[in-house]
């Protein structure tokens, strides 16, 4: 099937973005890397739509660190982020998802800033930004905000962005020098949205686990948290099983999901203790 | 309203090396311009929703899914379709063995999977000039669906060309 669009329009800054949002009205999306967007265009799942062209923003574009905190402009592409040395550093966890996010043409234009906005319940980089307890900028006609990931997610698709508002960056602490941070997930074919997926990791404060497509929207596991905290992966496992009520598809069925995300916990966990899982 | 949005858009991008000019739909992606108005039929438009990997072209050096950019985007860029990559002959090496290999059947992934081995090739050389193993090549390749040929003579092909690309830079 073929896109129908009501129109394009490339943004040369931010406040002009801002001002086509205002103009178009409810109709308008921000168009970042399109792996998501234009797919579901060309389905004609959306019809109508003013699309606003961000991908020329330099401003939105760059990772920067200042010692405490890694900001990612939100139209850095996945295959970026995969090669950054500042986020193998101080972030892998996001280099390691590049790893089983969708395939190499695609992380060539994917952003981070798009992934998160989507809000795909399926999507690697919205988990993995709860799981390191990181802030999503926005940027709007009455000035910036900056929302805790934990506020941030709200449903399928649905964030607590203003629909007058703009992703500007993700910013992350930066990982402390014992922090582990891992990422399993279990798919059908390399690069497919993942059946069930886990992000682990482990620092001082204690566990943090999200996982990934099975659910309406990220989440913290903190039962499930609060048993590895305790030393107990077989109490987290079952906790982790518990808490969960994943979808049925076509793909696996919700008893299916459950079990999984129980299997990718305990490969998790092995992988940070060294363990065999 | 929409005044400032244009169902229209006048784009000057290079394809295969030659400058091109074209007033484009909003919402005409890259490959249907491609094939539709510059007669490229090399890039096919099958799944349309970034899966098959049937579209894949080369934008501005890097591998990208044709269904999954505008035409409009393109604005500026450098791209390389399975026509010019032909006629430039860095492929050659790549389309000699496939055929050696019997790594196509019908054919209707292969224009797809040469920018997609290409990407790779290219990538791996410019990192090191690490030669990709049989696995790096399965998961680059993961992208591209191919119904004839089970993979296994692709496979073959990619990794026989990266054998000799590597020995040939080594020499």
């Amino acid at each position: 099937m073929k896109a129908s669009v009501g129109g394009y329009a490339r943004a040369t800054d931010l406040r002009h973005a801002l001002d086509l949002l205002a103009a178009g009205d409810g109709s308008a999306r921000i168009l970042a890397g399109g792996q998501s967007l234009i797919a579901a265009l060309n389905m004609r799942l959306s019809t109508g739509d003013l699309l606003i062209d961000i991908n020329r923003i330099d401003a939105l574009k760059g990772i920067t660190c200042d010692g405490s905190r890694l900001r990612i402009g939100a139209l850095t592409r996945h295959a970026e982020i995969a090669v950054d040395p500042l986020v193998a550093r101080h972030a892998p966890l996001l280099r390691k998802a590049t790893d089983v996010i969708a395939h190499a043409a695609i992380r060539n234009r994917g952003t981070i800033g798009g992934a998160v906005a989507h809000a795909d319940p399926a999507a690697e980089f919205p988990a993995c930004v709860l799981a390191l307890d990181g802030i999503i900028h926005v940027e709007g006609p009455d000035g910036a905000r900056d929302i805790p990931a934990a506020d941030f997610f709200v449903d399928v698709f649905e964030t607590t962005i203003a629909p007058d508002e703009i992703l500007t960056a993700i910013s992350l602490p930066v990982a402390e020098p014992d922090e582990r941070q891992v990422i399993h997930e279990f798919g059908r074919r390399s690069g497919d949205y993942a059946l069930a997926g886990v992000c682990l990791v482990r620092r001082a404060a204690g566990h943090r686990i999200v996982c990934i497509s099975v659910a309406t929207r990220p989440e913290l596991a903190t039962a499930a948290m609060a048993r590895l905290d305790a030393g107990d992966p077989d109490g987290a496992v079952a906790a982790l099983e518990e808490a969960l009520d994943p979808p049925s598809d076509t793909q696996a069925t919700a008893a299916y999901r459950r079990h999984l995300a129980g299997v990718m916990l305990r490969r998790a966990v092995a992988d940070i203790t060294g363990e065999t899982a | 309203m929409t005044a400032t949005f244009n169902d229209r858009i006048d784009i000057a991008l290079t394809v295969n090396g030659e400058a091109v000019t074209a007033r484009v739909p909003a919402g005409q992606h890259l490959t249907d311009f491609l094939r539709l108005e510059l007669g490229l039929t090399g890039a096919h438009a099958s799944c349309e929703h970034g899966v098959c990997g049937a579209c894949t072209v080369q934008v501005d050096g890097q591998a990208v899914r044709g269904c999954l950019m505008l035409a409009a985007q393109a604005e500026g860029s450098t791209v390389w379709t399975i026509e010019g990559l032909t006629d430039t002959g860095v492929v050659a090496d790549l389309q000699a063995e496939f055929v050696a290999r019997n790594a196509l059947q019908c054919g209707f992934c292969t224009p797809g999977m040469l920018v997609a081995a290409q990407d790779l090739l290219c990538t791996a050389m410019a990192q090191g000039g690490e030669v990709p193993d049989r696995a790096a090549i399965r998961e680059h390749l993961s992208g591209n669906y191919c119904r004839c040929t089970g993979y296994e003579a692709i496979v073959d092909a990619i990794s026989a060309v990266a054998e000799a690309r590597h020995a040939g830079t080594a020499a």
